[in-house]
């Protein structure tokens, strides 16, 4: 078990890589010679590489990650996967959201962690995802949580552009939905989930105008959604678990100007956002974990990389014991999944498992469906 | 509330109902002109698909088609905002949702949208005509693995779905007759197969292997004999539990909100009175569905079963297009609805969750969900330029309703359905009208339509 610190309660924040990241062009094998036969075009060469040992390193464009990476607060999980991975993203993504590769599930394990956390669900705040839609990871019924496009257009009837006429609707619709004044169960759910949401907008309204920094985030939508987690949580509002979204992994083509790009946006939207919360001194309660739905293909198809597996994490956050964890994929043909793909090395589940009852403190057996062997990246003083 | 009077057989609040439900909506002019028809007959309409009453299909492909998903995804809401056809829209919606075929698996989009192509075709026949094309159609065979269900070595994943989620529901067989059941369907695959890779977009075929069919005996539900997939469905069909389970889907789905298809074995049906009225219906004419849903629309608890149901997110979408007109004919913007707008709340067409299909009812509803509902609607409500909108502003205006906020109340509900709602709802909508008096006509009318469309009674279908 590991402490955060000031004894404030543990925060997660999730960051989904969607369609699929390109670990081995984002941590290099550069010895390998594998590597360089099979990567004919989309390939970091030896001397770009940016090597943080005599085996690996990272992509150039992921120089502030390995600026954090040198200041040990990365802990990078080479390998991560499950058995007969799968390469259809939706139901790939479905598995990591749901931690069960083996049949349909409809429960997200974030979902069933807050259920654990808030089990009277008297915060509408213990979840909040930043960006559009609810992924299916904070999903389950009966489990309140908060999606957010924008914090600082957040609200209902956006739309009205008079600020008049705006204020004036929103009297009346908080006649609407005031609970118990309806017929019926049905009204009554309806009527009390507009509460919760107009609850949950009279606090997450008031996080812009709390916030100062110093700390200027750049202009992309990971960077602005990280941000808005470090407003709401310097904000204070009892959110333990964070989901944001960073999108366009997908590589089939012209992967390398698209790679470099998305990596750099990765990158230096964690640094910002972990400087940003290091001035406000709370970086010791978050910890960021980042995920892709799998890895990409060992050979190139001569402008990008098909869909495969043996997929790399992160475990970012100055509690983190920074390092290597798990094992990278063996580069050895004779050892590769359906012929051409990275065998993994760790089950996702034991990362999960890692997170909520390390970090957490939440019981996993149930989230993750099992025990699974878990890892230690977490510093224990 | 008309400006001209209309000689009204049947009351316009009921035509509203039945085409919210039987289809997708409709404009409060259209219900004026179809209220000069008897009841009876507007549900026989809707019961009598015509080709010349859909949406030409070359007019389609070509203004809206293309190979990726949203393009497909497009034609279906132009289909539901447009065609006559609605009830053949609406059941070609009630087959995806109970034989939930997903690209999530499949990622072949021509596939997934013959199947829906075959639903409206045949969602109205008889049921064994339905599970047979089911049986046959290659986005089933592979969503559930026939493909893989071989002579010696069945896969029993098709034969099991077929009767816990397709006709007979949990509790009406047993596993003996699923691993029957499944030997009978062995060699029932596809000649092209789905999924996209390595193939691309050509349509696949159904293919019957006679060397990798099961010819050995079988028991099924008391049958004995050398059966194959056309007598497994023959025998489902005869059962009652099948007319039963059928019933409740249609119920479930055009009726009233019923508790979600996994309590059904345990749960007795809301109204148990229609089922056994439609399950009579359905076996009196060899399952056939048209029948059925006749029966269904013309009973006195269709008719009173108002606010009995919570729209879908295709449904919200496709009721508030409906009324601001904005779709009418063809214009850039239609795929953001059923690609990205349904998706915020909750579903996207052609890829349930799983092979149970939507959770439907209150479980459409939660936080995030609500909200991007009524942002959603109010958003398209923002002004009064489109055609719809200024038709219902121009009705209301007419009507000469804004003297007394609660003539423009009842006037605005009238107009955007009718509809109806919650005493306190109304209340609170008159207080606005109250609050507003004396204000720009136009102005105040779209803020009012703009309120009522964030109501949770709108939530209702």
């Amino acid at each position: 078990m590991t402490t955060n610190g000031n004894g404030k309660a543990p925060v997660l924040v999730v960051l989904q890589m969607t369609g699929g990241n390109d670990f081995m062009n984002t941590l290099v094998p550069f010895t390998e010679g594998i590597y360089y036969d099979s990567r004919h075009t989309v390939r970091i060469e030896e001397d770009q590489v940016i090597k943080i040992n005599d085996k690996l390193g990272f992509h150039p464009a992921a120089t502030p990650l390995k600026e954090m990476y040198d200041n040990g607060d990365v802990a990078i999980i080479q390998g991560i996967g499950y058995e007969n991975a799968i390469r259809s993203h939706f139901r790939a993504m479905d598995i990591m959201h749901t931690a069960e590769p083996n049949t349909i599930a409809t429960e997200g394990w974030l979902a069933k962690a807050i259920r654990q956390i808030d089990p009277h669900g008297q915060n509408v705040l213990t979840g909040v995802s930043f960006g559009r839609g609810l992924p299916r990871a904070m999903a389950a019924p009966g489990v309140r949580v908060t999606s957010v496009g924008d914090l600082d257009s957040y609200g209902l009837m956006t739309s009205v552009e008079i600020k008049e006429d705006r204020a004036e609707a929103m009297d009346i619709f908080k006649r609407f939905y005031t609970p118990g004044i309806g017929s019926g169960p049905t009204m009554a759910y309806l009527q009390q989930t507009g509460d919760d949401v107009l609850t949950g907008i009279d606090r997450l309204q008031e996080v812009p105008g709390q916030y100062e920094s110093t700390v200027e985030y750049e202009d992309n939508g990971l960077a602005k959604a990280l941000r808005d987690v470090a407003r709401t949580h310097i904000a204070g509002l009892g959110t333990q678990i964070f989901y944001v979204q960073h999108p366009g992994y997908d590589h089939h083509a012209i992967e390398m100007p698209a790679h470099e790009k998305l990596l750099g946006e990765l990158s230096g939207a964690l640094r910002d956002f972990m400087d940003d919360l290091r001035e406000h001194d709370v970086a010791e309660e978050v910890v960021i974990y980042a995920f892709t739905e799998f890895g990409r293909r060992v050979q190139d198809n001569g402008s990008g990389t098909d869909h495969g597996s043996g997929g790399g994490a992160f475990i970012i956050g100055d509690r983190v014991e920074g390092g290597l964890y798990a094992e990278y994929p063996s580069m050895d043909p004779k050892t590769f999944a359906n012929g051409e793909d990275l065998a993994h090395t760790f089950d996702f589940r034991g990362v999960y498992a890692t997170l909520l009852e390390q970090w957490m403190s939440v019981d996993s057996v149930d989230i993750v469906n099992g025990k699974y062997e878990q890892l230690q990246p977490f510093k224990t003083a | 509330m008309s400006t001209k009077a209309v000689e009204s057989n049947t009351d316009p609040a009921l035509i509203a109902h039945l085409y919210r439900r039987a289809g997708f909506g409709t404009t409060r002019d259209q219900i004026d002109q179809l209220s000069e028809q008897s009841y009876e007959d507007i549900v026989e309409f809707l019961l009598d698909p015509t080709p010349e009453t859909g949406v030409p299909n070359d007019d389609l492909t070509r203004y809206l088609g293309g190979e990726a998903p949203h393009a497909y995804l497009a034609i279906w809401l132009y289909r539901m905002l447009n065609s006559r056809n609605q009830l053949q829209e609406k059941m070609a919606l009630f087959w995806h949702g109970v034989f939930a075929t997903g690209l999530v698996k499949n990622e072949h989009i021509l596939s997934s949208s013959n199947q829906i192509e075959m639903f409206r075709r045949n969602g109205m026949s008889g049921m064994r005509e339905i599970l047979m094309d089911l049986a046959k159609d290659p986005a089933m065979i592979f969503w559930l693995d026939n493909n893989e269900n071989h002579l010696g070595e069945p896969n029993e994943n098709w034969g099991r779905e077929l009767l816990e989620l397709f006709s007979l529901g949990v509790g009406n067989y047993s596993e003996i007759d699923i691993k029957h059941a499944s030997r009978a369907f062995t060699g029932w695959t596809f000649a092209q197969s789905p999924p996209l890779y390595p193939h691309g977009y050509y349509a696949a075929d159904f293919l019957f292997r006679e060397d990798d069919h099961d010819n050995g005996e079988k028991e099924f539900m008391g049958h004995k004999g050398n059966l194959d997939g056309g007598d497994i469905i023959d025998i489902i069909v005869e059962q009652p539990a099948c007319a039963a389970f059928i019933c409740r889907h249609l119920y479930n789905f055009f009726v009233a909100d019923e508790p979600q298809v996994p309590s059904w074995n345990d749960l007795d049906p809301l109204d148990p009175e229609l089922i056994d009225a439609m399950s009579k219906a359905f076996i009196d004419s060899d399952g056939e569905v048209k029948s059925t849903l006749r029966v269904m629309f013309n009973s006195d608890s269709f008719k009173n079963a108002r606010s009995k149901k919570v729209k879908s997110p295709i449904e919200m979408v496709a009721g508030v297009l409906m009324l601001t007109g904005e779709h009418t004919d063809f214009k850039p913007g239609l795929a953001k609805y059923p690609q990205s707008t349904t998706f915020t709340m909750g579903q996207i067409l052609l890829d349930p969750p799983t092979v149970e299909g939507w959770h439907t009812g209150k479980e459409w509803i939660d936080g995030g969900n609500l909200t991007e509902r009524i942002n959603f609607a109010v958003e398209e409500f923002s002004d009064g330029l489109s055609p719809g909108i200024k038709a219902i502003i121009d009705r209301i205006v007419a009507s000469g309703s804004l003297e007394t906020p609660e003539l423009f109340v009842d006037s605005a509900l009238d107009v955007l359905g009718p509809i109806a709602v919650e005493d306190s709802t109304r209340e609170a909508l008159i207080q606005f009208a109250a609050n507003t008096e004396g204000e720009e006509e136009r102005s105040r009318s779209i803020r009012m339509l703009r309120l009522i469309v964030s109501t949770p009674d709108f939530q209702y279908a």
